[in-house]
């Protein structure tokens, strides 16, 4: 391919300035960071040798509030991003959604009623609890047995790659290889998904899968817990690794099957991992849009609640009704975080 | 407490990539960019009126990409040279997601050509846009028919010409296919049915389609029932179809898809390479026609854009691999209903070098430089046909130019976006999966608020 340095001048001049803006601004951040740490340490320093030289006793006081200045330094960035990215726009998005679809007039809670009379979006209520009661249960499910058999086992870490490979893969890039995996030809044809080639093989007759509901959720919720399951085997087998050895030892002395081990001295021991997992899975599966909008598109009765609050805000201009979907969305999340945060401190509370 | 000095070194290296970076950019800075500006000379003239903005800058928003975009650039590159005007073009995959978000982000383009109608009531209802100037409208009214204009008309206010333009109402085919088998092009809506027959007691299916878009899927099954909605019934009642005067749940509305029906879900007539009525859903249009470059199929209604659809080596012309004839009307007495779309220049500024560059794009220098830059079709009245090198924009062309012609605006692109680029769509996609005219109506018109 043939390649003009002086036509594309100006697109090599925006790079270069983009990578010299890169280097200042990062740079510049680095220096920062470096600099004003090391001049309070070095004021310090010079106090001391000073404190030290004239006999008086050591400043100690001092450096308390200077703490309070620093957390304040090193925070000051966060709190603002997360007020202009994340509490701004909530509050904003709350209000949105209790106005009409071009955000001019008040409209109360005609939202949040459209959202629960309208069959369409009932629809979509319903496959997003579909979603999120299969996806953290199989996917861990799958992750803890997986992660229970392969542990010690020859070839631990090939066996763990294999399963831990989709994790790599975006959501977009998964749905695309399993739409592949779905594919559909007429019969004359040759098959191109996998599926349908099994089926064609057994002599069955090719069919559409995405188009039938409700077996296309499922076949879709294949996909998630596909990538998810790696995550789940990743951490499980980390916790069950670090069970203590003499747990495990004394158990064995005490004759336990591998059942009664499973059970009662693996499951209890990794707990804390486990809910880690479901809700990091349950989240995740609850804010799932690429592999619905990739696989899809939400036709077929197959829509989940963030395509469809992508769509009605960005796509039919309906700002009000997208708005409320999206509160009714940080709804549902806020138990599971709160049952997050809950047993955070119990742990911390018994360690 | 003493700090390490690696981080210092790191540092020294960071600063040192960044000023060898920025001397090179200065390095180079000076030679781009050397464009001299010729107004006075002979080739300039017609530019006069848009002259005396030198140095100003015009940004554009559209969807327009690729290939396109670089002939749209090549199109006005004289105005540029003559008026000293920079038109900076920006064309986007997700046009119609951002431009809103743009907009109301505080970050509007100068100028978007926004290809729905209905997306453009909405910002002109939001006083979002400025009303075209006297000029541009002068230039509008001078070189498109007013069937074209009322849709960029909001309220009584003007708000931009249509720049280019396409034809739906086009059944693809294959003259060589229809020359061995002995079949003629038909003219009426019956013909079309009776060869359909025939065409079906070969073993070849006659017709294919496909409405899969990615996001926009289900969007060629509503071309489908909006051209036969022009057929059954007159232009004022498919007006008043896209206006919501009658809801979409009408009689008249559910003949037209029941009439679609007995081609689209008829699995005799489809779907020719793909399989039964079902694969229509998960077709993609880009795929929908090419059966009929291998003898699978024998027609597929599709718009004249579906020129640049077919495999490459396809000859596109009256004698050639594939060619387009006109989606016959059920009654052609009543004249010749035409289906298509186009896009609108609006803007979002009013500059006086933005209102210069609206109303060029309005004129007929505008729309023949253009055409001359090849697969481009515009209902601008001024095009010169021998500027329309490809034969199917010619055909277009002079569709669009016929006196009679009755042009009506693809009617999902009218309607509000929550419709006709929402319900409507996934209906369409329901009704082809299976779901009953009766339900798929009442499902989209309790939508339409």
């Amino acid at each position: 391919m043939d390649f003009d340095f002086a036509e594309q001048a100006p697109k090599l001049m925006m790079l270069l300035w983009g990578l010299v803006a890169f280097a200042v601004v990062v740079g510049g951040l680095l220096v920062l960071l470096d600099a004003v740490p090391a001049f309070f340490a070095r004021r310090r320093e010079a106090r001391f040798v000073a404190a030290s030289a004239s006999g008086a006793p050591l400043p100690g006081g001092r450096p308390r509030s200077r703490e309070g200045l620093f957390a304040t330094f090193f925070l000051l960035p966060t709190v603002v991003l997360l007020l202009i990215g994340l509490v701004v726009p909530a509050l904003r998005t709350t209000l949105l959604s209790f106005m009409d679809g071009g955000s001019q007039n008040f409209v109360g809670l005609d939202n949040y009623r459209w959202m629960f009379a309208d069959d369409s979006i009932v629809r979509v209520l319903l496959n997003t609890l579909v979603w999120v009661t299969l996806v953290p249960l199989v996917a861990t499910s799958i992750g803890l047995i997986y992660a229970v058999l392969v542990d010690k086992a020859r070839l631990e870490a090939v066996a763990k790659s294999l399963i831990f490979m989709p994790m790599a893969i975006s959501f977009v890039g998964a749905s695309i290889i399993w739409k592949f995996v779905y594919a559909f030809r007429s019969e004359e044809q040759e098959q191109i998904g996998l599926l349908n080639q099994i089926v064609v093989s057994l002599g069955g007759e090719p069919r559409q899968w995405l188009l039938d509901s409700p077996l296309n959720t499922l076949l879709l919720i294949v996909i998630m817990v596909w990538i998810q399951a790696g995550f789940a085997m990743v951490v499980l087998s980390a916790a069950i690794k670090a069970i203590p050895a003499d747990i495990v030892e004394a158990a064995r002395l005490d004759g336990v099957s591998p059942w009664q081990m499973f059970w009662q001295i693996t499951l209890p021991s990794i707990r804390p991992a486990l809910i880690v997992v479901v809700v990091t899975i349950s989240i995740a599966t609850l804010k799932v849009f690429d592999i619905v909008r990739t696989s899809t598109n939400g036709n077929y009765d197959t829509s989940v609640i963030a395509n469809e609050m992508y769509n009605q805000a960005f796509r039919y201009g309906q700002n009000g009704q997208g708005s409320a979907l999206a509160v009714f969305l940080f709804v549902l999340v806020i138990p599971i975080v709160i049952f997050q945060i809950r047993n955070l401190r119990q742990q911390r509370r018994e360690g | 407490m003493a700090v390490s000095a690696r981080p210092r070194q790191a540092l020294a290296i960071v600063g040192a990539i960044g000023l060898a970076l920025s001397a090179t950019a200065c390095g180079t800075g000076s030679s781009s960019n050397g464009g001299s500006s010729n107004a006075d000379s002979a080739e300039c003239a017609p530019y006069e009126d848009y002259q005396g903005h030198e140095g100003k800058t015009v940004n554009i928003y559209s969807s327009i990409r690729d290939i396109e975009a670089d002939r749209l650039a090549e199109s006005w590159k004289q105005f540029e040279d003559c008026t000293g005007i920079t038109i900076n073009h920006e064309g986007s995959g997700e046009f119609e997601a951002q431009l809103p978000v743009r907009v109301d982000g505080g970050n509007a383009p100068d100028l978007a050509f926004i290809p729905q109608p209905g997306l453009l009531a909405r910002f002109a209802e939001r006083n979002q846009l400025k009303p075209a100037s006297a000029e541009t409208k002068a230039m509008a009214e001078q070189n498109y028919s007013p069937d074209w204009l009322k849709y960029s008309t909001v309220n009584g206010t003007f708000y931009g010409a249509p720049l280019g333009s396409n034809v739906k109402s086009f059944v693809w085919y294959s003259p060589k296919m229809f020359q061995e088998n002995g079949w003629t092009v038909p003219t009426t809506w019956d013909q079309m049915i009776q060869l359909s027959d025939t065409i079906a007691q070969s073993d070849v299916k006659p017709w294919c389609a496909g409405i899969e878009s990615g996001d926009a899927t289900g969007w060629p099954a509503t071309d489908w029932i909006e051209d036969v909605m022009l057929r059954t019934q007159t232009p004022e009642v498919y007006d008043q179809w896209t206006t919501h005067e009658i809801p979409f749940n009408d009689p008249r509305v559910a003949e037209a898809l029941d009439r679609a029906g007995t081609i689209l879900k008829n699995d005799k007539y489809v779907n020719g390479g793909f399989g039964g009525v079902r694969s229509i859903a998960t077709t993609s249009f880009q795929e929908a026609g090419v059966p009929i470059t291998q003898g699978k199929c024998a027609l597929h209604r599709q718009a004249s854009f579906y020129a640049n659809q077919w495999p490459e080596g396809t000859r596109v012309a009256e004698d050639g691999d594939v060619f387009a004839f006109y989606f016959p009307a059920i009654d052609p007495a009543k004249g010749k209903p035409v289906l298509g779309g186009g896009e609108f220049v609006t803007a979002f500024a009013d500059r006086p070098e933005v209102q210069a560059v609206q109303t060029y794009l309005a004129s007929g220098e505008y729309a023949n430089s253009r055409a001359k830059i090849g697969d481009w079709v515009s209902a601008n009245n001024k095009v010169d046909l021998a500027n329309v090198a490809n034969p199917i924009d010619k055909l277009s062309v002079e569709i669009l130019q016929d006196d009679s012609t009755v042009f009506r605006f693809d009617g999902s692109d009218l309607m509000p976006a929550a419709v006709g680029a929402g319900t409507f769509w996934k209906g369409m996609v329901d009704w082809i999966n299976g779901g009953n005219t009766a339900s798929v109506l009442q499902g989209i018109e309790s939508s339409w608020k």
